[in-house]
């Protein structure tokens, strides 16, 4: 009796040891059932949807590569497709220049321990804490061509002519919001800038001052190939966000990019193909939305790792 | 090119220009918050003459702030406990064992951070309807959740693989559970990393006004910047609580920001470095 107790007991000890040791391969099961089923799903059915027609949020039949097609070449959608794409290029130049440019010089100018440093880092990160759409509405404001705060500092200061509709002129109205995120993101370059002027050893500075290697020298010789790992992050990131960006211009200009469409892009031709509004109406196409949801993602994948290995190359090479 | 006489004069003069103009368009926001809209008109780049309060009670009177405020509270702070909670569990599991598939799980999941999710809304949307989630809180708290546990598997498996075995050792001869020894023994020596990973996240859906845009109609259901998007539509004329309206959004992370500016700086770039 007393030995049947005992082997039952060994039994249960026994199971309980196993259960302790499986029980590990539910761990990772709730994130990936949260990011399977709203992540990884609909990226993928937004592949799948690009194959069919849709009637409204209906599906319809298997069409093929139609939607492609239409999506490059059958006016009006073509058109709208190459004037978003050139401006979505237009983004990532001048964000990269006015952004990034700015944010590089700036943390190379903390690096070389001035005063004020930890000041400077919060000013310039403070707009990011900002929601997207009060940037946009905030500098709306300021931009507004008759009490808008801008023209009022140029006329103060003496430079009336220079006064602008910015938003209101299809020449203008996509650099500025161009500018304008570059002001919300410029705080985020210089710290990650900074960051990696910080990581770079101080031997290998010391070395180049002792080659005789001064300013401009230095930077181009010593600091810029090891601040590679850096200006890869800013690059990457700038480019997966200039093809995405979305967010500004609709809270800027709309979902039709105003004026005259002078400030669409890809994101917000895709949200207009998707929600309707994509000729003025309220028709959705969803079957051409998910054609260019599946460019924009092929593009930006394809750019990005190209980018990624042809900088690690580089990097090994040194 | 010698470093001349003028180079740090310049450095200086160059460095505070700019941060003026990151500054001043906000200042220049909580400063007309409290003017009359008469008074941005005729003089909006002056000091407030009569400080007036007036704008944020118009302002309150006419949209539910209380109730944004309350709405992007929950949102927040459930999609973040929810992401530390899953994304810990993934993590400890990833950097903690080895099973041939941990690396396949783990670039999984690294995949999220290159997709842009926002290409996935129209199935999303569906998904929503289908699942009767439109319209609720829950449609945001799963999208912060799910875009969220990227990032933050990623960042804690590098904390964790930087931490010695020996403290988790000592409490599985003790005799601990898996889960015991992340709660008990793992978790608390994470602090830093899970610190991270909250304000990252914290920003990141306390900000967000896509998904509430294309999830959200009903008003009382609406977070703090949908919510700002209406306002622009009805109040168009009135400057004075346009602007009221964009400070009170903005208040409570430059409030949070300024009471633990370094972690937030870190935190923000800590997501991308790592």
């Amino acid at each position: 009796m007393q030995l049947a107790t005992d082997s039952a007991k060994e039994v249960k000890k026994q199971k309980k040891r196993n259960w302790k040791r499986w029980s590990i391969h539910l761990f990772p099961i709730p994130a990936l059932l949260i990011y399977g089923l709203f992540v990884v799903y609909p990226l993928f059915a937004a592949l799948t949807y690009s194959f069919f027609d849709w009637n409204g949020m209906v599906r319809g039949d298997f069409v093929g590569l139609k939607n492609f097609k239409d999506l490059f070449t059958l006016e009006p959608f073509s058109g709208y497709f190459w004037n978003a794409f050139g401006h979505n290029i237009l983004y990532f130049v001048l964000q990269m220049i006015f952004q990034n440019g700015l944010a590089f010089a700036l943390a190379y100018i903390i690096f070389k321990k001035i005063r004020g440093a930890e000041f400077l880092k919060i000013s310039y990160f403070l707009p990011r804490l900002l929601s997207v759409i009060v940037v946009g509405f905030l500098w709306k404001l300021i931009l507004n061509p008759n009490y808008g705060a801008l023209n009022v500092l140029l006329e103060k200061i003496g430079l009336g002519h220079l006064q602008e509709a910015w938003l209101g002129d299809p020449d203008t109205a996509l650099i500025a919001i161009i500018l304008v995120n570059s002001w919300y993101g410029l705080g985020f370059g210089v710290l990650i800038f900074l960051a990696g002027f910080q990581s770079i050893p101080k031997e290998l500075m010391e070395a180049g001052k002792l080659d005789g290697a001064t300013g401009l020298a230095m930077v181009r010789r010593i600091l810029i190939p090891l601040m590679i790992p850096s200006i890869m992050i800013m690059t990457v990131l700038t480019f997966i966000q200039s093809f995405e960006a979305f967010e500004l211009v609709y809270a800027m200009q709309g979902s039709q990019g105003e004026p005259y469409h002078s400030t669409d892009t890809l994101a917000v031709y895709f949200y207009r193909l998707a929600f309707g509004g994509s000729t003025g109406g309220s028709t959705t196409a969803v079957g051409l939305g998910s054609a260019l949801a599946v460019v924009l993602f092929l593009f930006i994948s394809i750019f990005t790792g190209l980018y990624l290995k042809y900088m690690q190359k580089k990097q090994v090479d040194m | 090119m010698k470093h001349t006489i003028w180079t740090k004069p310049f450095y200086y003069v160059f460095a505070f220009f700019i941060a003026s103009i990151s500054l001043y368009p906000i200042i220049l926001m909580i400063l007309s918050s409290f003017k009359s809209s008469a008074e941005i008109f005729t003089s909006p780049l002056a000091f407030p003459k009569s400080f007036t309060l007036e704008t944020y009670k118009n302002l309150l009177d006419q949209i539910p702030f209380m109730t944004y405020f309350l709405n992007s509270t929950i949102v927040s702070v459930v999609s973040v406990s929810l992401i530390l909670i899953t994304s810990s569990l993934a993590a400890f599991y990833i950097a903690r064992f080895t099973f041939y598939w941990n690396n396949m799980l783990f670039f999984f999941f690294l995949m999220g951070m290159m997709l842009p999710i926002k290409l996935g809304i129209v199935p999303l949307f569906i998904l929503m309807k289908d699942l009767d989630l439109l319209n609720t809180l829950w449609a945001l708290i799963f999208m912060y959740t799910a875009t969220g546990i990227p990032i933050s598997v990623l960042i804690l498996t590098g904390f964790f693989r930087t931490m010695p075995h020996e403290l988790e050792e000592a409490a599985r001869i003790d005799g601990a559970g898996n889960l015991r020894i992340l709660w008990n023994v793992v978790l608390p020596l994470m602090r830093p990393a899970l610190g991270t990973v909250m304000i990252l996240q914290f920003i990141q859906s306390w900000n967000d006004f896509f998904f509430p845009l294309v999830f959200i109609t009903d008003e009382m259901k609406k977070t703090i910047p949908v919510g700002m998007l209406s306002l622009f539509g009805q109040y168009s004329a009135d400057w004075g609580a346009l602007f009221a309206g964009l400070t009170l959004a903005s208040l409570p992370m430059i409030v949070l920001f300024f009471i633990a500016s370094k972690q937030f700086m870190e935190g923000l770039t800590q997501g991308a470095i790592k």
